[in-house]
């Protein structure tokens, strides 16, 4: 067992760390969270200088130790979050890289590790949440393309995305894991209406996304018909694996700016407050360790998260929870204003356990297969 | 970074499993307990051998110690000399776990009387367990307590993360005895390294396994023994100590709570699976599948603090392991209890002995809230 770098990579953080300290305090201001534009083209623009830099691949081209090295050091520096790339960088990318043709390759990759085109996904619809199977977005066939029909729901950044990375039934006949497709719908094409939705932190982060007879063409599709489940699943076991490496490190840095505000109100000399920023500290260091197990693991196996993913999501997203409960304990009456940092940050961190599969969710996939407990009700 | 058990920390782990599987199975571990359980009747050295740890005797039950209730340490704090002659000496005398052998043994530091029947009787720990000095030895000879001294000096010359490993499957299994205590001595007490000499150690306000002891560091001056709530584990409360935690002592505790958590992850899923009411496995039931998937995750996130700790030998690093490590044991067995229904709740079913170990070791070094105190001011002084 070891924690410590290789010489490579040692080498690449040094050369991360170096190129970091160079560029970040060029960088312009963060946009404000309701400036769509502005936040696509400030997130665009640092995909663009990783890309120049030489760091654009590496959610999924680099080993995945490299990958948590990125996320460790990117986020201690105070860089930029890949924000609107999330699902570019972390859901369809590595998709196309796995499961696409070499033209398909050819023309996605590219534009997404340049910072030209964003990517959202389309996988949820109002009646088909967890039970994602039980999706009803029909595409028919005609010639070169097929015509969409049906709603997509929760779609972050829809409305700034170029590109979507979309569920649809082809055959309302089989099973329901075996009648899905994968194909990549362009968000400009015809018949597609986006009507953003308000998140209870008051923001527009996802969307609805109504489809009438859209056409994609057939060449858009990922592999084969009716393959869709899939080659989904290849890109959701990346969802649960490194994704949150960076946010983890951010934890903790929160967790110390708690100390700090603590001591500086008072609220330091409650034992009991102390203890409970301890047991926290002991939380997110421990967090931080089972990603380093996960990313070695998956290092091992070649690459691919395994249900290991499960368990850190499971307990990272109540850590998460947790952490912002603790900073509301800090704040006091201050907890209620929304002019805090952290009580935007509490309220967003409610999405955690529901997003990218409910704790509920992880408990099955832990118990069936992990524990091979029989399939539930 | 390459956090993962190398083959050979692999191989050792197997190694140490079927040994102690060898030694310490689950029958014996049941025995054990049903002999501790068991009321005064038991006769001299029975339960001693392979089935471990056995039936306390009226003779030696471990209750009185001395008319007055004390019990003895010669070797004040843990003082090298005073310890190391006594060690000596236990190592001649104090060999196979033969009473006759034991008594012969006049200088030990620790001396206890023989118990006092009736006299002392509210203080009396009836079928106080005894300590199987062979399977003690047997573990001297597998390394178990040499481990991390250098090879030169007659140890196995491993280190902290193969120490982890070890008193991991010692969790896990429920070994019995002052195992750190023991593991912590070797190099320092002599016969401890080979399992000769048994030593326990005064940690903050309890001694376990004092009375088996051939050797006890720090003053147990006054200590009184308890009705202890762990049947495989005797225990004497010390006046005046306090907890001196030693950041190795905390971690290897943290690996056996580790085992522990990760043992009642096994059984509750077993039990889920082979169980069975409204005519299916109760493990298909979400509210119990539930329960078994939060023991594992408690367990693997423990698991990766606690090797991380051993890696590093970080205090810090040491006192989450510990957190989540208490935390995965004492509440896993609670879940593995639930689990298992009215069968949870019997003395016949294991879970109980996990529990109550875990509760035990909760109680070491200061507990929780020590290592609680010590990551809050860390927060407070380094940049996390
Ligand atoms: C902030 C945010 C961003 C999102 N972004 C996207 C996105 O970009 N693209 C996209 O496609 N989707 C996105 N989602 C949707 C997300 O994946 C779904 O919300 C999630 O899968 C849950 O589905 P649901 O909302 O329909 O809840 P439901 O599935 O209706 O669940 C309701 C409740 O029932 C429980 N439940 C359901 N089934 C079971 C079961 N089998 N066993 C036990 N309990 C069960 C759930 O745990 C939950 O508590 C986003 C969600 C959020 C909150």
């Amino acid at each position: 067992m070891d924690l410590s770098d290789t010489p490579e990579e040692a080498a690449f953080r040094a050369r991360l760390r170096e190129w970091l300290a160079a560029v970040l305090p060029g960088l312009p201001h963060q946009p404000s969270p309701d400036d769509w534009p502005g936040r696509r083209a400030y997130d665009l623009g640092w995909q663009r200088r990783l890309h120049d830099a030489g760091y654009a691949d590496v959610h999924w081209g680099a080993p995945p130790s490299v990958r948590l090295i990125f996320l460790e050091e990117t986020e201690k520096a105070g860089a930029p979050y890949v924000g609107a790339n999330f699902v570019g960088l972390l859901h369809a990318g590595p998709t196309i890289a796995a499961e696409g043709t070499a033209q398909q390759r050819e023309r996605w990759l590219p534009p997404i590790l340049r910072g030209e085109e964003v990517w959202c996904q389309g996988f949820s619809e109002p009646d088909a949440g967890s039970d994602l199977a039980a999706l009803r977005t029909r595409a028919r066939r005609d010639g070169d393309a097929y015509v969409v029909t049906g709603s997509k729901i929760w779609t972050s950044h829809a409305e700034v995305a170029d590109w979507c990375e979309l569920l649809v039934r082809t055959d309302p006949g089989a099973p329901k894991h075996r009648g899905i497709t994968w194909l990549a719908l362009p968000m400009d094409a015809p018949g597609i209406t986006v009507r953003p939705l308000r998140t209870l932190a008051g923001s527009a982060e996802f969307a609805e996304v109504f489809l009438d007879e859209v056409r994609v063409p057939v060449a858009n599709r990922v592999g084969d018909e009716n393959d869709g489940w899939r080659v989904t699943m290849v890109t959701l076991s990346f969802e649960r694996g490194t994704a949150f490496a960076g946010e983890v490190v951010a934890c903790r840095r929160v967790l110390g700016e708690l100390a700090v505000e603590a001591r500086k109100n008072g609220r330091w000399d409650d034992p009991g407050l102390r203890r409970r920023l301890g047991r926290l500290h002991a939380e997110f260091r421990a967090l931080w360790r089972l990603t380093q197990w996960n990313v070695s693991a998956a290092q091992a196996s070649g690459g691919v998260p395994g249900a290991g993913g499960s368990v850190f999501k499971l307990r990272y997203s109540h850590a998460r929870q947790e952490l912002y409960d603790a900073a509301a304990e800090v704040l006091g009456p201050d907890c209620l204003d929304l002019d805090r940092p952290w009580t935007l940050d509490r309220l967003s961190s409610l999405a955690y356990t529901i997003a990218a599969g409910t704790s509920q969710i992880q408990h099955n996939i832990i118990a069936e297969r992990i524990l091979d407990l029989p399939k539930g009700r | 970074m390459r956090f993962r058990l190398t083959d050979d920390q692999r191989a050792l782990r197997e190694g140490v499993r079927e040994a102690l599987a060898r030694r310490f199975d689950a029958d014996a571990l049941r025995a054990a307990a049903e002999g501790a359980a068991g009321a005064e009747g038991g006769t001299e050295g029975e339960g001693m051998g392979r089935r471990g740890v056995g039936a306390g005797s009226s003779g030696n039950g471990g209750g009185g110690a001395g008319g007055d209730g004390t019990v003895r340490s010669e070797n004040g704090a843990g003082g090298a000399s005073g310890s190391a002659s006594a060690g000596e000496r236990a190592g001649v005398s104090g060999v196979g776990g033969e009473r006759a052998g034991r008594a012969g043994a006049g200088g030990r530091p620790v001396r206890l009387a023989e118990a006092d029947g009736g006299a002392a009787g509210a203080r009396r720990t009836a079928g106080s367990p005894r300590l199987d000095r062979a399977l003690w030895r047997a573990l001297g000879d597998l390394g178990f307590f040499a481990l991390r001294m250098p090879e030169a000096e007659g140890g196995v010359g491993l280190g902290l993360v193969e120490a982890v490993l070890v008193f991991e499957e010692a969790g896990r299994v429920l070994l019995p005895g002052p195992l750190v205590a023991t593991h912590l001595a070797a190099g320092a007490v002599p016969g401890a390294a080979t399992g000769e000499t048994v030593v326990a150690a005064v940690d903050g306000g309890l001694v376990e396994w004092l009375a088996e002891a051939d050797v006890v560091r720090g003053d147990a001056t006054g200590a009184v023994p308890l009705r202890s709530l762990d049947p495989l584990t005797p225990l004497h409360r010390v006046p005046a100590g306090r907890p001196a935690p030693d950041p190795v002592a905390i971690l290897l505790s943290a690996a056996e709570q580790l085992g522990t958590a990760v043992r009642v992850g096994e059984l509750a899923a077993q039990h889920a699976r082979a169980r069975e009411q409204f005519g299916r496995p109760v493990g298909a039931f979400q509210a119990v599948a539930h329960l078994c998937a939060g023991i594992l995750v408690r367990a693997e996130t423990a698991r990766a603090a606690v090797y991380a700790a051993a890696v590093t030998a970080d205090p810090a690093d040491i006192a989450a392991a510990r957190i989540l490590a208490d935390e995965a044991a004492v509440r896993g067995a609670r879940d593995c209890l639930q689990v298992h229904g009215g069968m949870g709740f019997t003395w016949e079913s294991e879970v109980h002995l996990h529990l109550k170990r875990a509760w035990v070791r909760t109680q070491r070094a200061g507990g929780v809230t020590q290592s609680e105190d010590l990551l809050a001011a860390a927060l407070a002084s380094e940049t996390v």
